[in-house]
């Protein structure tokens, strides 16, 4: 399989992208990683007339956290930087958990954070993580930059909010008010799967009381689900076994799944409250109580 | 030079744009004319005719076309040809020298690590890039190193082993 034809340009620089992009208008197609977008073209779901590579943009690979506490992943930033970055593991730990089960080693070696976002797949394990934590995509083209939160920027099944010249140029993550916890499960048939269920669950705490919670779901539904009544119930209050239980099941009120070769709607729901009263009962301090 | 213009293309017309691209595989330095959509699985094996890399599944899932991208283990029938201008690339072409076999496929022999044979060059380039980076894996480490690589003859116990023992091979090499 190969894709269609394409005009292909390798810019040096984001102004230069943009400006091709601008010249691309609908028919052009931002490349990262490209492990995805690749074989969306090999499928010929996709047949982009431009293609701008951006990998030669100097400058995208970071991941960081400014002085604030805001966490930025640039658009070069691939999964396995993530995976192996001490820097994540110790300050996000609901991405730290998902880095490791993004697709297989091979894939996160070239496919990036902030690509999947933009593929938008509604299976997409990345979404969930974004969304829990309440993060944006920073957009950059020829009006300037904006911020775009992630819940307003997957538009649909494989649509995001982007301009037909604006490249996504990085992923943002609000500073914590409080001590940062969380993490992300995975239920998948095998490595490389789509989840079967995936559940992210973030939280920020100072003392005992939980100040912020978010919670997002992956595969039980036609997109990503916010389960926003199970996040806000656990805020203003320490976590205990009574809020965790109440917790999980709304969120697993929250999800849609359908039955289908991956598992029994069922089984789906209960593998989601399951997994948020994992991930809850795992947060130092609740371990005892929920055990 | 190598020269391919395009993929064994049905509907190939008009005017194809062509790029030259510079790189290295196996330590030898190359140039190529290439469609930009050509992938890089394809200039591997058609236009370099370096065949060790296999195409599978030719839908990132099964690793069989796996090579070493600066380094790094790439599915590379995922990857289009002209992103590895200026850049390095290893095949299963490069582990062996003229006398002797890289630890890797010593390994793959002396533990009965392939049946069939058709995922091996991709098992041992995910393999080679484990064992750069981590000399003493755990088993744990191998299995999830090969995670992105599937066998259907083995099941992958042999494989591991074969890895294993490569890695032992290889330390006490290092330390000769």
């Amino acid at each position: 399989m190969y894709p269609s034809r394409f005009r292909y340009e390798a810019p040096a620089s984001l102004a230069e992208a943009i400006a091709l992009l601008r010249d691309g208008g609908d028919y052009a197609k931002v490349l990262a990683g490209g492990q995805s977008l690749i074989p969306l073209m090999k499928l010929r779901f996709a047949a982009p007339e431009l293609i701008v590579d951006i990998n030669n943009v100097p400058g995208l690979d970071y991941h960081r956290t400014d002085p604030d506490g805001t966490f930025r992943i640039g658009a070069l930033c691939r999964h396995a930087d993530l995976e192996h970055s001490p820097h994540l593991a110790a300050t996000q730990p609901t991405m730290a958990a998902a880095a490791p089960l993004i697709a297989d080693p091979i894939v996160r070696n070239r496919g990036t954070l902030v690509g999947s976002l933009c593929h938008g797949d509604p299976q997409g394990d990345w979404a969930s993580v974004v969304l829990s934590l309440d993060g944006s995509v920073i957009a950059e083209g020829r009006a300037g930059r904006r911020a775009i939160r992630i819940a307003d920027f997957v538009t649909g099944p494989f649509e995001n909010a982007l301009l037909p010249d604006e490249v996504a140029v990085e992923a943002v993550i609000p500073p914590a008010v409080g001590r940062r916890a969380g993490g992300y499960l995975k239920l998948e048939r095998r490595v490389g799967d789509f989840a079967t269920v995936g559940v992210a669950v973030s939280v920020e705490t100072a003392g005992e009381v939980v100040t912020k919670a978010g919670i997002a779901l992956t595969g039980v539904g036609g997109s990503t689900i916010a389960a926003t009544e199970a996040a806000a119930s656990l805020a203003g209050r320490p976590l205990s076994d009574e809020s965790i239980a109440q917790a999980a099941s709304l969120a697993g009120a929250a999800a849609r799944p359908r039955t289908d070769h991956r598992g029994s709607a069922e089984y789906k729901r209960h593998m989601v409250e399951t997994f948020v009263r994992r991930i809850l009962s795992r947060v130092d301090g609740a371990a005892e109580r929920a055990a | 030079m190598t020269t391919l213009y395009s993929e064994p293309a049905p509907d190939a017309a008009g005017d194809v744009p062509v790029r030259r691209i510079s790189f290295t595989i196996n330590g030898e330095k190359k140039t190529a004319e290439v469609e930009p959509r050509l992938l890089l699985a394809h200039l591997i094996r058609y236009g370099l005719r370096l065949t060790g890399t296999h195409t599978g599944c030719d839908t990132t899932n099964c690793g069989a076309c796996t090579v070493l991208l600066d380094g790094k283990a790439v599915k590379s029938c995922t990857m289009l040809a002209v992103q590895t201008d200026g850049h390095d690339i290893q095949t299963v072409e490069g582990l062996a020298t003229a006398s002797e076999l890289h630890p890797l496929q010593e390994g793959f022999r002396e533990e009965h690590g392939l049946q069939c044979g058709f995922c091996t060059p991709g098992m041992m380039m995910a393999a080679k890039a484990l064992l750069d980076r981590t000399p003493d894996p755990t088993e744990e480490d191998v299995r999830w190193a090969l995670s992105g690589n599937l066998c259907r003859c083995t099941g992958y116990q042999n494989i591991v082993k074969s890895v294993l023992w490569a890695a032992a091979k290889l330390r006490s090499q290092a330390t000769e």
